[in-house]
């Protein structure tokens, strides 16, 4: 990624300036997982295996989809998925 | 890349606007068809015309990089290496440094030459930080290309919930500007993480709060006091009462930066009241670490945690103004900083009498934290216009309204125990037989402020912590 511009930090700089990822969790139990369909091409296709093997994990699902391939998903659907889902598996290309 | 200038030769950087610089126009002519021109121009690449070699500089880069103060600049070259400058138009120096063909025929002997662009207000900043050492020690934060740093701000955690101005170089550069203190001055430890801080952090800090430059003395000085020890300001963030830090402003410090002690004083609008205030709260998230839901564990919190801050309304000579009252000389610009929570509305439309309108007030005081409670916290009384008049067509001072309040605000104890009058909540028994003050003797703090309509004055209870007198006070401190 190209940088246009610096700030500088106002903080004490005790945390590293690149935001660490998400742990990821140490366990489904009771975990809703979310599967999200970006409207591309077989990617219904490789939720539906993902599904299925969760299912047979026990974990629960719940299925989302964008509206269009072409532009991000709306806020509705985002704040949708973040109330009813604590993970996401994002179906990304064909 | 910017072009190389001739090691050999002349050089003038000039500006259109500028007045020498166009009286000057025939004489660089003159040098062109003489011998080896350069013209540096930082307005307009068409100016001078008739002229082989103009080279653009309205980026001001070349201006920045020889140190250009004024327009025109003559400067001559021999071996790479400048051997003479001279400012202005000055027949005599020119024809120095450039030989007969800068004579000037029919132009004055002299005219002084306009400053340069690249030390306009705040350009000079923007040049050192774009094309010079800024000597800042914090670090980089590079921000996306197509990242809007507001929201880079945000993502980071150093909001405080309200958009902040990104602490660009340029931006702080010009924020030091405000204080001859310098940039890696440790001010203090800021809690709770005791993280040293120093004058480029609460430089960054004010950046964001959206501080002007010269209100960094003031900044600087709300720190210094926010972290004297007697202020106990890790326990006020760790609370989980509704308090936090209440700044209050006296002194011509206040009117220099143009602090609102006026109509809607404890309200919005004014920039220094706003920012001044939201720069101690940011310094404290972000170089202290003291987050909400993290170290500062409040209940419930109090919008004064964005900002709390205003200045006192000394234009009455009659009225000993709070930092004197405090031991601060008369004169000098002073901030006080009391644990405050939220501001208490107190109404009176009927008191006519300093007498009547103190026994009014003292009901209303007796309310902070719980009318049954005393040490649980002291207060700061707002005294509007309208309720001062009174006191003062009755012929009461400061120190006169200071004794009388107190005096007004005891109970006996019996009233205040647990359970007395039905309620749970009060004093322990043990103090039933004794006439009990509800603030301690220097625990009222009074200050005027507010428009100069409505019988209203503002009570602002403080923090339970301030029980414990020789541990947790207010405190005032003198701005350097």
């Amino acid at each position: 990624m190209n940088y246009s511009s610096k700030l500088r930090d106002p903080t004490a700089e005790t945390s590293p300036t690149r935001r660490a990822r998400l742990a990821p969790p140490a366990s489904l139990d009771g975990k809703v997982v979310a599967l999200m369909d970006i409207g591309k091409s077989r990617g219904a296709e490789f939720l539906d295996r993902l599904e299925g093997h969760f299912k047979s994990a026990g974990v629960a699902t719940k299925r989302y989809r964008k509206p269009t391939n072409t532009k991000v998903a709306p806020a509705a659907v985002m704040q949708t998925i973040a109330a009813e889902a604590q993970l996401a598996v994002i179906a990304l290309s064909d | 890349m910017i072009e190389m200038l001739p090691a050999d030769g002349l050089v003038i950087v000039a500006k259109h606007e500028c007045h020498t610089c166009v009286l000057v126009e025939p004489v660089m002519q003159s040098l062109d068809r003489a011998g080896p021109l350069t013209v540096i121009t930082q307005d307009d690449p068409a100016f001078p015309s008739g002229v082989g070699r103009v080279l653009d500089d309205q980026q001001l880069e070349r201006s920045f990089h020889l140190k250009i103060e004024a327009v025109p600049t003559l400067i001559r070259y021999e071996g790479g290496r400048e051997v003479g400058r001279t400012v202005g138009w000055d027949r005599a120096e020119w024809t120095r440094l450039a030989g007969a063909a800068a004579a000037g025929e029919g132009l004055p002997a002299w005219q002084p030459g306009c400053g340069s662009r690249s030390v306009e207000p705040g350009v000079q900043e923007a040049l050192i930080a774009r094309y010079g050492d800024p000597g800042l020690a914090s670090r980089e934060i590079p921000v996306g290309e197509w990242d809007d740093p507001i929201e880079a701000c945000f993502e980071r955690g150093w909001s405080d919930g309200l958009p902040v101005v990104p602490p660009t170089d340029e931006r702080i550069l010009r924020m030091l500007g405000g204080t001859d203190r310098k940039p890696d001055e440790v001010v203090g430890l800021v809690p709770p993480n005791l993280a040293p801080c120093t004058v480029e952090k609460v430089a960054i800090n004010a950046v964001m709060a959206g501080c002007k430059p010269e209100y960094m003395p003031v900044v600087l000085g709300v720190l210094e006091a926010a972290l004297d020890p007697l202020f106990v300001l890790h326990g006020l963030l760790c609370t989980t009462h509704f308090s936090g830090p209440l700044v209050i402003i006296n002194g011509p410090a206040a009117k220099a930066v143009g602090m609102n002690s006026g109509v809607n004083a404890l309200g919005q609008g004014n920039r220094a009241n706003a920012t001044i205030g939201r720069a101690l709260q940011l310094i404290v998230r972000n170089v202290g670490g003291g987050l909400p839901g993290g170290m500062d564990r409040a209940t419930l919190g109090n919008p004064g945690k964005y900002t709390f801050c205003f200045a006192e309304d000394e234009s009455d000579p009659d009225w000993e103004p709070l930092a004197q009252r405090r031991g601060i000389p008369a004169g000098k610009s002073a901030v006080t900083l009391f644990h405050g929570e939220g501001v208490h509305g107190f109404i009176d439309q009927k008191s006519r009498t300093p007498e009547e309108l103190t026994r009014s007030l003292a009901m209303g005081l007796f309310g902070v934290g719980h009318p049954k409670l005393c040490d649980s916290g002291n207060a700061v009384l707002v005294l509007s216009p309208e309720h001062y008049r009174i006191f003062k067509e009755g012929g009461w001072n400061r120190r006169r309204i200071e004794e009388e309040l107190h005096q007004a605000l005891k109970r006996p104890g019996r009233d205040l125990i647990h359970g007395a009058q039905g309620v749970p909540e009060g004093l322990p028994a043990s103090m039933a037989d004794k006439v009990v003050d509800k603030f301690q003797p220097d625990g009222l703090l009074i200050v005027r402020a507010g428009g100069p309509a409505g019988l209203f004055s503002a009570i602002i209870g403080g923090w339970p912590g301030q029980r414990v007198r020789e541990e947790c006070q207010a405190v005032t401190h003198e701005i350097r």
